[in-house]
């Protein structure tokens, strides 16, 4: 079946290969494949035959189709949103040195996609405020589980606190990675009226097996951790490490978490020029402040500058490379090979593009079309913040009277617009209880138009 | 052919904004709000630190990336015949259409009846790859190979702790395997336990059998295996690990060389992890995002992590209701770019998937033979047996003869255009090359390789010193490691450079 994807496919020049190597069959080369496991019938994959491209096109198209856009732009929130992907971080990946290139084992040959993303690392590590950032893990959520392993292995303890208004996903992804290391994953406490981690309870839950607290701001409720620089001092108290989870888009107006002392920075590139792509790809934020203790503890790629032997010509190579599976195989930092580089070129590109202005402008976009929503929430009557009090930031948790957020959720669904995720689906007792995220994305008209239906749906118009 | 790469001395981004003052302009609509907001952040969190972000226009932004995107290589460049790494061309028609605002703009949190399409897409790539592997169910959750190894070494651990079988704390892992096998183990809470190669380059069976005990979890094995070669004792293999009540696991990283010719299931393996990215086209991004699967026996679909996605005859589901499932391995569901770029590929080509089996494996062992006849290159393990995906050759005696090494002669072929194979891997072979040029490499292309390995084996015998200084096409000259990685020069970030750059002067 020859295939002009495969070049060599075509029966003459089959046979022309077969020659060097004395055969007349190519079954000849898998004559060490024991008969009774030879797979002998075809392969029941796909649509019966190799399409054309014509054909696999309105195949995919009639199956994509089936999808449904909202044509506001969402305000689905939890942990990613809908953000604007600027048309130059689509051209710069659509570069094939780029996103054809395999990992730069041979640094000579990959010198721009090394320095990109040595430049993707001194953005992150300015914008976080710490020493050193990773070339990206896989997203956020292992991004953190890796966090809490390292944070075990520095300290030699299993015990992590994790804030129990983290987002959820992410606990149970560390419970997982967490399980074959043995770590306890213990929740702190969340206080019910501010929405922010429990302060108390952390002091109470501190002590010296405690390796770790993880603490994550805006967290999955939206809310700003307004006492971040104290949960910080209380973890040091205790000879734990301060790992902080952050939004980076929030970091052109908040304090880097680094500076606030964290000694472990994680987060997630999506909306830095990364889509939501049905939840992934994007590329996990992982970086350090000490760089005794954990650089070589931390898991993952790094890149760094040098020269060129014999000359001071300056150069990029993947650095310390020793930590690494293929080198330290079982007493690796992490199994990690494969990461997220492309998206972290992305996310270079997307900072680049935007500037220390313009990443402060965005933070304030947001926050304002935050503030806006919260201001419209707490004037009506169908709803409220589900912490009036407190600050938030691109996500808000809201409360609607008397009714299943399920049911609000399909009800403006049907009418064009997209909420969520109903909190219920992690937390039982928030029945009534959603997500709803604003970005550069919503124009006045367009928050106007969520809380106008909102408004109608919820009085049963 | 005549190669000289891109040298644009391209300043670091940070040195580029000395005199603009520009940014992507962001709409000032919400300014009031934001400036009440702002005033309620406490004083402590408010940004003070300097944000060194370049203020750039967008030509200089464009300009600069597409430099650097000139000085660097991908296969639609050239080839790059890295072994273990399956660096096939990929079809733009995967790229075109997984870009679509119907997969891109798509939030996880959407409501099922909204993405009916991409849920489609992820239940039938569940059921190909099932038919693929030979296995029952498959879970598109992990976000590389790696991470589906991890989610393969959690099931075994999970499955044997659910039988009350806690002394089951060994892996078994081959010395030639990937790295990744006895990281993902160690990962998963195991001892690792090697065996070695025998002199047919296929597991040594004796030491197996010698290492094997009631502790024994399980086998994590690739077939073909590191060296290209197949275990042809597979099916004694894995019914000595079941008859010890332990499990099979196949590293699906060498997948391309069987594919609809040997299945995994049908070897006696219970659970496969896939790269999508290496065996079903997706491009490899410079080192990322991939996509992995795992995919398992009936007995072993409650351990896998959740949600799958299931089909009650009307619409397509995410399903949470696995009685043991070893939990969330990652957010949301997986990459599901690279997914959607497989399902296009192995749409488009249907049964045709036994093709690249055969036409790479064909490609493999036609190079192998033009090669193993050059003076200084050798070719341990498996005397007389075909290769399947890739080979791994020894520059043990041109280092000898010479002094030119595996890495020189790897430069070397940088010089002449092509990206070099992948070296000093597996650990069992030494000076290696680890060649795997694909099914998508023309007869052409594949002569080219071996005229450049001819070349600069005689260029070695003749004028060593040639070979040892190069690269001299690429970008930069060869690169200083040990400065590199030397504590006192490390520089992970601009801010080191600029650190160490103070101190010299």
């Amino acid at each position: 079946m020859p295939h002009n994807w495969i070049p060599n496919s075509s029966p003459d020049i089959k046979k022309e290969l077969m020659k060097e190597l004395g055969i007349s069959d190519v079954l000849e080369l898998f004559n060490d494949v024991p008969t009774e496991i030879i797979f002998n019938r075809d392969l029941s994959i796909g649509f019966g035959k190799p399409l054309t491209e014509y054909e696999v096109r309105r195949l995919f198209n009639e199956l994509i189709s089936k999808n449904r856009l909202s044509n506001v732009p969402s305000f689905i929130g939890g942990g990613v949103c809908q953000h604007y992907v600027p048309s130059v971080v689509k051209a710069i990946l659509s570069r094939p040195e780029f996103y054809t290139a395999y990992t730069p084992y041979q640094a000579e040959i990959a010198q721009g996609l090394l320095q990109a993303l040595f430049e993707y690392q001194s953005l992150i590590a300015n914008l976080y405020g710490v020493k050193v950032v990773n070339a990206s893990m896989y997203n956020g959520s292992t991004a953190s589980a890796e966090a809490v392993l390292m944070a075990a292995r520095v300290k030699k303890k299993k015990k992590i606190l994790v804030s129990g208004y983290a987002h959820p996903e992410i606990i149970e992804v560390m419970k997982s990675w967490g399980f074959g290391a043995g770590l306890d994953i213990v929740k702190v406490q969340v206080d019910l009226k501010s929405g922010e981690t429990d302060l108390s309870d952390l002091r109470s839950k501190l002590d010296k097996d405690t390796a770790a607290v993880f603490i994550q701001t805006p967290n999955f409720f939206g809310v700003v951790e307004s006492a971040l620089k104290e949960v910080i001092e209380e973890t040091h108290k205790f000879d734990a490490l301060s790992i902080v989870y952050s939004n980076p888009l929030s970091l052109g107006i908040f304090e880097s978490p680094g500076s606030l002392g964290a000694d472990i920075v994680v987060g997630d590139v999506q909306g830095l020029g990364v889509s939501l792509n049905y939840g992934g790809p994007s590329a996990g934020i992982l970086g350090i402040n000490d760089e005794k203790e954990l650089l070589r503890q931390l898991p993952g790629r790094l890149i760094g500058a040098t020269r060129t032997l014999g000359s001071d010509e300056l150069g990029f190579t993947m650095i310390l490379q020793t930590r690494e599976q293929h080198i330290k195989r079982e007493k690796a930092t992490s199994n990690i090979t494969t990461n997220s580089s492309l998206e972290a070129v992305g996310a270079a590109v997307y900072l680049t593009l935007l500037g220390s202005q313009g990443l402060k402008k965005l933070g304030e976009a947001i926050l304002g079309r935050t503030h806006y929503l919260v201001k419209r929430l707490l004037n009506t009557s169908v709803a409220e913040p589900l912490f009036p009090e407190s600050l938030y930031f691109r996500e808000v948790s809201i409360r609607f009277h008397g009714k299943k957020a399920s049911q609000v959720i399909k009800l403006l669904s049907s009418r064009g617009v997209s909420i969520g995720p109903a909190l219920s689906k992690f937390y039982e007792e928030l029945s009534e209880c959603s997500l709803a995220c604003v970005t550069e994305l919503h124009t006045r008209k367009d928050i106007d138009f969520l809380m106008t239906v909102l408004e109608e749906v919820l009085e049963g118009v | 052919m005549l190669f000289r790469q891109a040298k644009w001395e391209e300043p670091i981004v940070f040195e580029l904004s000395s005199f603009s003052k520009q940014t992507l302009l962001i709409d000032e609509e919400f300014a009031n709000e934001a400036s009440e907001a702002l005033k309620r952040i406490p004083e402590s969190l408010v940004r003070s630190s300097e944000l060194k972000i370049p203020n750039l226009s967008e030509v200089e932004v464009v300009r600069h990336y597409n430099r650097l995107s000139q000085m660097s290589y991908g296969v639609d460049v050239g080839p790059v015949p890295l072994g273990s790494c399956t660096m096939k061309y990929n079809p733009k028609i995967c790229e075109e259409l997984a870009s679509d605002p119907r997969v891109t703009e798509l939030h996880p949190y959407q409501d099922e009846e909204e993405a009916q399409g991409i849920l489609e897409i992820m239940y039938l790539m569940q059921r190909w790859l099932s038919e693929i592997t030979g296995m029952d169910e498959c879970s598109l959750q992990p976000p590389a190979g790696a991470a589906g190894e991890f989610v393969g070494a959690l099931i075994i651990r999970k499955y044997h702790h659910d039988r009350g079988l806690n002394n089951k704390n060994e892996m078994i892992v081959p010395e030639a395997a990937h790295g990744s096998n006895p990281a993902s183990s160690a990962m998963a809470g195991f001892k690792v336990v090697k065996i070695p190669t025998a002199p047919s380059g296929e597991t040594d069976i004796e030491a197996l059998k010698s290492v094997l005990s009631d502790n024994t979890a399980g086998l994590m094995l690739t077939n073909p295996n590191t060296l290209g070669i197949f275990e042809s004792g597979i099916v004694e293999i894995s019914d000595l690990i079941h008859e010890k009540s332990a499990l099979m696991y196949y590293d699906g990283a060498n997948l391309n060389g069987i594919l609809g010719i040997v299945r995994p299931g049908d070897m006696g393996f219970d659970i496969v992890h896939l790269n999508l990215h290496k065996t079903f086209a997706a491009p490899h991004g410079g080192g990322g995002p991939g996509a992995g699967a795992v995919c398992v026996r009936k007995e072993l679909i409650d351990y896998l992590p959740v949600p799958l996605v299931g089909f009650d005859g009307r619409s397509y589901k995410l399903r949470y209701d696995l009685s043991r499932t070893i939990g969330r391995v990652s957010w949301f569901y997986g990459n599901i770019v690279p997914i959607v770029k497989s399902f296009i590929y192995i749409a488009a080509l249907g049964p045709a998937l036994r093709e690249v089996a055969e036409v790479s494996v064909l490609n493999t062992n036609y190079l192998m033979s033009k090669l193993r006849r050059m003076r200084g290159i050798s070719l341990p393990y498996g005397e007389n047996r075909w290769r399947k995906h890739e080979f791994v050759v020894s520059f043990e005696n041109l280092l000898k003869e010479t002094g030119v090494s595996a890495e020189d002669v790897a430069k070397a072929l940088l010089d002449r255009g092509l990206h070099a194979p992948t070296i000093y891997f597996p650990l069992i072979v030494k000076e290696a090359h680890m060649i795997e040029v694909t099914e998508t490499e023309t007869k052409e292309n594949i002569d080219r390789l071996a005229k450049a390995y001819e070349e600069i084996i005689e260029l070695a015998y003749r004028d060593p010193q040639v070979v040892k200084s190069s690269p001299v096409n690429t970008s930069v000259k060869r690169l200083d490691v040990l400065v590199a990685n030397h504590p006192r020069t490390l520089a992970p970030t601009y801010e080191h450079l600029r650190r160490l750059k103070s101190q010299e002067v």
